[in-house]
């Protein structure tokens, strides 16, 4: 349906005898143009008003680039955390069956739902050192709100529903007689899931930690209260921008905004070229 | 999921299911129940204190109305994109459908970001809103315009590939039977994406009144004037006023849970008339 035959006149648009395609396409382009493209592009063009020295030193001083090691390196680490237990999770909901289940699965999209301002307070309720978990780890040593460790809490939550459903539905598919010819030639539990689940996952784990990683790493709401917000030390690339901003410091803001965007992008780019070699490998 | 053989709980089952629910409890539920435990510290005269505010009244009223403007705008969107980039080819479609979900892999705080920059006081357009004597940033046309940003696109990603899936046969079938646009749209295309339609509404909807980064960025934080619920609640926090920011959390936190149970019904009940390759 998508070929075109060579000998056919180049054409932008195949005909079609539905209506419409003009009303709903210019409807499109213009709101899209609108609402993001020329929004974006100001993003883009608007820090070289520093000139390419000033960009440079605006997303790459001390305190700009504390703050982007601290988004990315939490949101690489929570990630990771978030592929392991949303591997579990998403592998105990496809393939057990026990009581409350559907609840349990409605909950893993708690974090899409609830706002994240409320999960930013709730969380820091929980870890202050007078909370219910922070005053028991508190008396072990361990201050996790107001530190860089309350700010892997925060993306941790965020991120938790990005891997469950990139992975179910590859797990659901995935067929069973497989792993039953691994049994009976004698493989363990472990080497059937390291060895038949794993491989068949990967892309979709991949995917799902990449999500979960874009994500982290521009959040904002959930992370600005329990953060505790030291310049240098637990101080969020997104916060950054917004205190940028407050100082009319529009282009240093666009700058450090479009360095995250750059990064990010980046990171994606490799977990995409990383999915097509799995890909490709899974084929041969 | 007929498909499915699921094993008796035996062996390391049980371990497996404990340690997942045991996560899921601590980085989920825990917070979820901290909500409502922090709301009712102080009893029931305490929560209800929090709604005796005027200021409060006015972020409920202003949430609505931010989100009662820009759902039904991105849901007119989403029929619009979905319709052009299901129902014909043409080239450039996979670019359209990437930039559509751009707004995805944007930060919020960028996402508001983006919005001063054009019409801030150094703003692109800040001449020209001088000339006519409109303000955008610190003012509701700001905050609808970092909500439509951010929500986007909700309502195009749940029925482009339900459409896709179901194809355009119907549609050609009603034209050959000499079926207007607007025939065509409201008697076959839009009963057959209703749930769906619904779905993305939901889901849309929702990040639309517990939006906060973006919306934090424009606002301003004028009480009264430009402050959404949940920029109400960060207000409160901030004055050390926990039980009234927890109690007013608790609005969002409940509308965060009507929209879980919507969107389980609505899985449950229309699973065949939802797109396959859903991913939220």
């Amino acid at each position: 349906m998508t070929a075109v035959p060579l000998t056919r006149r180049w054409r932008w648009k195949e005909p079609s005898v539905l209506p419409g395609f003009g009303l709903t396409f210019g409807f499109t382009v213009l709101y899209l143009s609108l609402i993001v493209l020329i929004p974006l592009a100001a993003l883009i063009v608007r820090p070289w008003e520093l000139g390419p020295a000033g960009v440079w030193e605006a997303a790459t001083s001390p305190r700009a680039l504390a703050a982007l090691r601290l988004s990315f390196v939490a949101g690489g680490l929570a990630a990771v955390i978030n592929a392991v237990m949303g591997l579990l999770l998403a592998w105990v909901l496809v393939r057990y069956d026990f009581p409350g289940k559907r609840i349990i699965d409605a909950l893993v999209d708690l974090p899409f739902a609830l706002p994240t301002a409320v999960a930013g307070i709730a969380l820091t309720s929980i870890y202050a050192p007078n909370g219910p978990v922070g005053s028991v780890l508190t008396d072990w040593g361990v201050r996790v709100a107001y530190t860089p460790l309350g700010v892997l809490i925060a993306l941790i939550f965020v991120g938790l529903p990005f891997v469950v459903r990139s992975v179910q539905p590859v797990l659901e598919d995935l067929d069973h007689e497989i792993e039953e010819a691994a049994e009976t030639l004698g493989a363990t539990p472990f080497q059937r899931a390291r060895l038949v689940v794993l491989p068949a996952e990967l892309p979709a784990l991949i995917s799902g930690a990449g999500l979960a990683f874009a994500r982290a790493v521009g959040e904002y709401g959930s992370v600005i209260f329990i953060a505790g917000n030291m310049p240098l030390r637990s101080e969020i690339a997104p916060l950054l921008v917004v205190i940028q901003l407050e100082q009319f410091n529009y282009a240093g803001a666009a700058a450090i905004g479009l360095a995250m965007l750059a990064l990010s992008f980046l990171i994606l780019l490799v977990l995409n070229g990383l999915q097509a070699v799995i890909a490709r490998r899974g084929r041969a | 999921m007929s498909a499915v053989r699921r094993s008796p709980v035996r062996g390391q089952a049980p371990v497996l299911i404990g340690v997942a629910l045991l996560w899921l409890a601590l980085v989920v539920l825990l917070p979820l129940g901290m909500v409502f435990a922090e709301a009712f510290r102080r009893g029931l005269d305490g929560f209800l204190q929090a709604f005796d505010e005027p200021d409060a009244w006015s972020a409920v009223r202003l949430t609505l109305l931010v989100a009662a403007i820009s759902v039904p705008l991105n849901a007119v969107f989403g029929l619009a994109a979905a319709w052009c980039i299901t129902r014909y080819e043409f080239r450039g479609k996979a670019l359209l459908t990437t930039l559509i979900d751009l707004p995805f892999s944007v930060s919020p705080v960028i996402s508001g970001l983006v919005w001063v920059l054009l019409f801030g006081t150094a703003g692109w357009f800040a001449p020209l809103l001088d000339a006519l004597g409109v303000r955008v940033i610190f003012t509701v046309t700001g905050l609808v315009l970092a909500t439509i940003l951010v929500t986007l696109p909700f309502v195009a990603r749940e029925l482009i590939p339900l459409m896709q899936q179901q194809g355009a046969d119907e549609e050609l079938a009603a034209v050959t039977l000499g079926a207007g646009p607007w025939a065509i749209f409201s008697r076959v295309t839009l009963p057959n994406v209703r749930w769906a339609l619904l779905y993305g509404v939901l889901l849309c909807n929702a990040r639309a009144m517990g939006e906060f980064g973006a919306v934090s960025v424009v606002s301003g934080h004028i009480r009264g004037l430009t402050n959404t619920l949940p920029l109400h609640v960060e207000i409160l926090y901030n004055e050390y006023d926990f039980v009234g920011a927890f109690a007013t959390a608790t609005v969002l936190a409940g509308l965060a849970l009507v929209t879980l149970l919507i969107k389980s019904l609505l899985e449950w009940r229309f699973a065949d008339e939802l797109a396959a390759t859903r991913r939220h």
